[in-house]
């Protein structure tokens, strides 16, 4: 039952993607509701399936890469609908939703069996600090598709080559403006997820800082977007120089999550 | 009844001619009158735009009405009419149908999908309509062509992209800032295309234009003009980080800005977007300027090749266009064909008869000591009526289609026995919006 929510949620997010890059070259109304439909429907699912392995495991489904993988990716969806809801910019998905795809895809990949919950992690701590970590990481991965496609922007125009793409994309204003959008709302959240996470290890572990990989790499993941909002409401760094950092801080933060998981040992290293 | 089409336009004729030819808008009282005067022509619209000068009359005689109509172009401006002869073009049939709607949806513009000539087209008929110099064909047959280019233009993407540099300028800076109404322009120097862009730009709501010039008078003038703000040219860097948007044209030998006076003007601005519009030529701005962070560069070159890909994709849409076109003649044909007379009369009869028989039924049915031979007597009567009745309507329809008038009876019989005949002829909108 739960692999068979899984895998319909993969399913539908899968056709989103596939109608989203064909809206790409042809962008036409209901095309468009189609790719919106098919993603909102997935997400539904996803939410469902969510539940189900709760009431089923009987804690929050984050405690390993299957789970935390396959959250990630439906905090992505959502941020992605409330944003497209905002800035009416349909073609944001053909950049957003092959994200949440692939992490869909790659969790696949992780044994999915119901373990039971870490001791350490048995915690009130566990929903808030994993739940408002992933919101963060959610819009960072959408300021990243944003970026992406300012820069294809900007070089279509740099290069003077305004081509049907060119056309389709949206203005370098409406795109710098969901990076900055993003940017202010995921901040705050990676904020809040590192001290509420400090608060838990102090309680749980007896320090409120260890230096353990997880640990670091956050702080240097925090460091890359401090400095982005920093440059951004001082010296204004906007546009390209915003799009560049997006896309760095999205992989730093990328390698935060997986990277220290997969590749160091620590505190943190749930498989 | 035909509708034919008589003119010349910017394919068969050139500016000169065109303007001999043309038609005065403040007075078209006096040619519709004359025109709708002409033997054998019933009604008449006269279209005269500085790209064409076309008429569209009504006739039972095609040949000679074309010749009449010939004739009046040429005696009207006193055109010698062997040189008209050359120019000329008259179509009749589907073929003028054809060529109204292609005109009124754009098709036949100099530059096909630009929006002018509808309108242009409607105020032509505006005049016809107010010295009822047209009548129900050519009033049905108009505004069916309106519809026409409103299906074209909801349905195809023909008028959708810009055609002319200023409006290329224009979309191009939405493509930046996406909104221009907290955008200020600026414009360094004069020129007819800089102030069209400039035009172009204040009609797209931008806030605030600036204008600068070597003579400080020239750049108050235009201010003025503009409702801008007029800046010395002294202080132009002082003021550039103001601009969101510049267009140069001066007469400069040499570039006026350089890569490196950006740093300081995007310093000022917090790094927020420039757009610089190069018109002049020599180059005002140096190229190098495409260089710097968030400055994006255009020449008049760069615009015309959007504008050249622009025209490209509309020929595309203009196939989609003539499908709607042709599908929309066969309609109107139906309807035109339908005003002849001979149909109308066999709807009255059959009409007559139906109402005849139905009555004759329900008095037989009740008839129990009806003679032999009652029943066929009966009929003979009632024929005897209804053709009694018919004779006098039928002549009289068919004398006026003889005559060329038919539309008056056609559509009174018509109204008043709510006959259909040949095709939906009622259900078109007759509006004229917009």
């Amino acid at each position: 039952m739960n692999a068979t929510l899984f895998y319909v949620t993969f399913a539908l997010y899968m056709s989103a993607t596939v109608v989203y890059l064909v809206y790409l070259s042809k962008p036409t109304e209901s095309l468009g509701k189609f790719a919106r439909w098919l993603l909102a429907s997935g997400f539904a699912i996803h939410i469902v399936f969510t539940i189900h392995r709760y009431l089923v495991a009987g804690h929050t489904p984050i405690t390993n890469l299957h789970e935390s993988l396959s959250f990630f990716s439906m905090a992505v969806v959502g941020v992605f609908i409330f944003i497209e809801r905002r800035f009416k910019i349909i073609v944001l998905g053909s950049f957003v939703t092959p994200v949440a795809l692939v992490l869909m895809a790659v969790s696949s990949l992780f044994p999915s069996a119901i373990v039971p919950l870490n001791p350490a992690l048995k915690s009130k701590w566990l929903v808030f600090h994993t739940v408002v970590a992933f919101l963060g990481y959610a819009s960072f991965a959408v300021a990243f598709g944003a970026a992406i496609i300012y820069l294809m922007q900007e070089r279509f125009l740099k290069k003077k080559k305004l081509g049907g793409l060119f056309q389709r994309l949206p203005s370098l204003n409406t795109l710098d403006e969901i990076n900055y959008r993003c940017l202010t709302f995921g901040f705050p959240l990676l904020t809040v997820a590192i001290i509420s996470g400090a608060i838990w290890a102090e309680t749980a572990w007896g320090t409120y800082w260890s230096w353990d990989p997880k640990e670091t790499w956050s702080l240097i993941t925090w460091f890359v977007y401090a400095a982005l909002l920093h440059g951004r409401l001082t010296t204004g760094w906007r546009g390209k120089k915003a799009a560049i950092l997006a896309i760095v801080g999205f992989f730093v933060m990328l390698f935060t999550f997986l990277g220290v998981n997969l590749l160091m040992t620590g505190l943190h290293s749930y498989k | 009844m035909n509708i034919v089409v008589v003119g010349l336009s910017h394919k068969t004729a050139t500016v000169e001619i065109r303007e001999k030819l043309a038609f005065s808008p403040t007075q078209m009282e006096k040619p519709l009158q004359v025109l709708v005067g002409l033997e054998g022509i019933t009604e008449g619209v006269i279209v005269s735009t500085c790209n064409r000068v076309e008429v569209y009359v009504t006739t039972k005689d095609i040949a000679g009405g074309i010749a009449r109509v010939k004739r009046f172009l040429a005696d009207y401006h006193n055109f010698p009419i062997e040189t008209l002869e050359q120019h000329i073009y008259s179509l009749h049939g589907e073929d003028a149908i054809r060529h109204v709607f292609r005109v009124a949806s754009s098709l036949d513009s100099m530059v096909v999908g630009e929006p002018q000539i509808l309108g242009q087209i409607k105020t032509s008929y505006g005049y016809a309509a107010e010295y009822r110099s047209s009548g129900i064909i050519l009033n049905r047959f108009l505004h069916k062509a309106f519809s026409v280019a409103k299906r074209v233009r909801t349905e195809t993407k023909i008028a959708s992209s810009a055609v002319s540099v200023a409006f290329a300028a224009v979309e191009l800076a939405r493509k930046i800032f996406s909104d221009l109404s907290d955008k200020t322009v600026m414009l360094i120097g004069a020129g007819e295309m800089c102030e069209l862009a400039a035009k172009h730009f204040l009609n797209s709501g931008v806030r605030g234009l600036m204008v600068t010039n070597r003579t400080f008078e020239r750049a108050e003038r235009l201010a003025d003009e503009f409702g801008g703000k007029a800046v010395r040219f002294d202080d132009l860097f002082e003021q550039l980080h103001k601009a969101d948007i510049i267009l140069s044209s001066t007469g400069a030998p040499h570039t006026i800005i350089g890569a490196a006076d950006l740093e300081e003007v995007m310093r000022r601005r917090r790094q927020k977007s420039m757009f610089f519009i190069d018109i002049a030529i020599p180059r005002d701005i140096d190229p190098a300027v495409n260089d710097v962070e968030n400055v994006y560069l255009f020449t008049v070159d760069d615009l015309q090749e959007v504008v050249a890909s622009n025209l490209q994709q509309r020929s595309e849409e203009a196939k989609k266009a003539e499908e709607i076109v042709n599908e929309e003649i066969g309609q109107f044909f139906k309807w035109l064909s339908s005003l002849d007379v001979t149909p109308t009369i066999v709807a009255l009869r059959s009409k007559f008869d139906e109402i005849r028989r139905l009555e004759l039924e329900k008095t037989l049915a009740n008839w129990k000591d009806l003679p032999p031979d009652g029943q066929k007597r009966l009929e003979a009567l009632t024929n005897a009526i209804m053709n009694k009745l018919l004779h006098p309507p039928t002549t009289l329809i068919k004398q006026a289609g003889q005559g060329g008038r038919t539309d008056l009876y056609v559509d009174a019989v018509r109204a008043l026995y709510g006959l259909e005949v040949g095709g939906n002829g009622q259900d078109e909108e007759l509006e004229l919006e917009e």
